[in-house]
C-alpha cells in the first residue's frame, strides 16, 4: 500500500515513552525515499505521455502526487518529533546524554544536538553579568543550604569554596543548593528533608 | 488518525491503478467500484475542483449513530468508534456531504454532555483504578483526564508541601529503570 513505511514511522514514534529515544530508523526511511522516487519518476513519465497526447493519466499523477506529499509530511514529522525529544533530554539530563540515548541518534541529530548545546551556553553566558544557569532553580529555592543524602558512589566533589568531599553511597552532606541542585536531578543525590 | 480508511466510489477511471485495489489483478480501476482508502488519499482524490473519487461518511457518524449519542452519550466506547472520533469528525468537514452539519452538532454536543463525566472524574478519583472509566474515552478525552488528575496530584503536593523537595527528573528516573530492566 502507498505510503504505509511512513505511517510505521509514526507508529514508532507514538510507542516511544519518556527517557528513551528509539533508534533512529535509518532502514525505513530510506525505503519511504526510494518509494517516493519512483513515485515521482512514474509521475513524470505519465505526465510527458500526456503531453505526448495520452489522455486520461491525471487521476494516476493525483493519486501518486497525493502519496508524494503524504511521505514527506510523515518523514518530516518524525524527524521534527525526535528533534523536540533530544531538545527535552538536553534539559533534563543535562549537557551530557547518557551513551545507550547517544547510541540511537543518527549523525545529523549528534550534530544538532552539540549545536544546540553551544547556543544554548552562549546565551546563558550573555545574561546579566557573570551569566546565569537557566537550568538551575526549576523550583523557586527557599533556603541557601540543603541536606542532601547520597544514592550511588559518585566520587569526589569539589565545592565552589576549594573543599573537596567524596560523595559516597549512603553520606549525608550539607552542601549549596546551587551546585548539588544539577546531581539530584541526575539522580546521584537525594534530597532530604523531614 | 488520517490513516483511517474511509470508504469511497471511483467516478474516473484509474488507469494503472490496480494496485491500489486488492482483490482483482487489472490494470486499472474502473469507474464504479468500491475502494477503501485512507483519508490522506481520499482528501486529494475528492474536492471540488477536481472528483476522481467520491466519499460515503463513515458508519460511527451516520444518522443511527448519531441518534445513539444523542440518547445518551455517556454510556458509548467512543474509543471503539474511533481512537480519534472528534479529530476525525473534524476532518470528514472538508468532504461536502449533505448531512455534515448535522454531523458537527452532534460531535459538539457529545463532547458537551461527555466533558461533565470526564471533568469530574478526573476532579475527583485519586489513588484509584482509571483503566476501566479511560477505556471508552477517546485519545482526546484521555488527554483530557490525564491534564485534570496532574493538575489534582500537583494540588495535593502542594497542599502537603511537597513541592520544596528536589527530584530526579521524571525522564532520568524512567530512563534508569529502563536500564535496570536490560541488566
Amino acid at each position: 500500500m502507498l505510503a504505509s513505511k511512513a505511517f510505521e514511522l509514526i507508529k514508532e514514534l507514538s510507542r516511544g515513552n519518556s527517557g528513551s529515544l528509539s533508534p533512529y530508523n535509518e532502514d525505513c526511511i530510506r525505503q519511504v525515499l526510494d518509494e517516493m522516487k519512483s513515485l515521482y519518476e512514474q509521475n513524470q513519465k505519465d505526465v510527458s505521455d500526456t503531453v505526448a497526447g495520452e489522455t486520461g493519466l491525471f487521476s494516476g499523477v493525483q493519486v501518486r502526487h497525493a502519496a508524494l506529499e503524504r511521505n514527506k509530511r510523515c518523514l518530516l514529522t518524525y524527524l521534527y518529533k525526535r528533534l523536540q525529544i533530544i531538545q527535552e533530554m538536553r534539559w533534563e539530563f543535562g549537557s551530557v546524554l547518557p551513551m545507550d540515548i547517544r547510541y540511537n541518534m543518527c549523525e545529523q541529530e549528534i550534530s544538532w544536538f552539540n549545536r544546540y548545546n553551544k547556543m544554548l551556553a552562549v546565551y546563558m553566558r550573555s545574561i546579566g553579568d557573570s551569566g546565569l544557569d537557566l537550568t538551575q532553580d526549576m523550583q523557586p529555592p527557599k533556603s541557601l543550604y540543603i541536606e542532601v543524602r547520597c544514592l550511588k558512589d559518585h566520587g569526589e566533589f569539589e565545592t565552589q569554596d576549594g573543599n573537596i568531599i567524596v560523595l559516597k553511597r549512603n553520606n549525608q552532606h550539607f552542601l549549596l543548593r546551587s551546585e548539588c541542585e544539577h546531581l539530584i536531578r541526575q539522580g546521584v543525590l537525594e534530597h532530604v528533608t523531614n | 488518525m488520517t490513516q483511517d480508511k474511509i470508504q469511497s466510489r471511483v467516478e474516473l477511471t484509474l488507469y494503472r491503478m490496480g494496485f491500489l485495489d486488492s482483490s482483482t489483478d487489472d490494470k486499472d480501476i474502473p469507474p464504479g467500484s468500491k475502494l477503501e482508502l485512507p483519508f490522506w488519499l481520499a482528501y486529494a482524490l475528492c474536492s471540488q475542483k477536481r472528483r476522481i473519487v467520491s466519499v460515503e461518511l463513515p458508519k460511527a457518524y451516520r444518522e443511527s449513530y448519531r441518534e445513539v449519542m444523542k440518547a445518551d452519550a455517556n454510556v458509548v466506547n467512543l474509543y471503539k468508534l474511533g481512537p480519534y472520533y472528534y479529530n476525525f469528525g473534524m476532518k470528514l468537514q472538508c468532504f461536502s456531504f449533505p448531512e455534515i452539519d448535522d454531523v458537527s452538532k452532534c460531535l459538539l454536543s457529545t463532547f458537551q454532555t461527555r466533558f461533565r463525566k470526564i471533568m469530574d472524574a478526573s476532579q475527583n478519583i485519586m489513588n484509584e483504578d482509571t483503566s476501566k472509566l479511560t477505556s471508552n474515552l477517546d485519545e482526546m478525552e484521555k488527554a483530557l483526564f490525564k491534564v485534570g488528575q496532574k493538575s489534582l496530584t500537583d494540588f495535593q503536593l502542594w497542599e502537603t508541601r511537597q513541592v520544596e523537595k528536589l527530584k530526579t527528573s521524571d525522564m532520568v528516573r524512567a530512563h534508569r529503570k529502563r536500564k535496570r530492566e536490560d541488566e
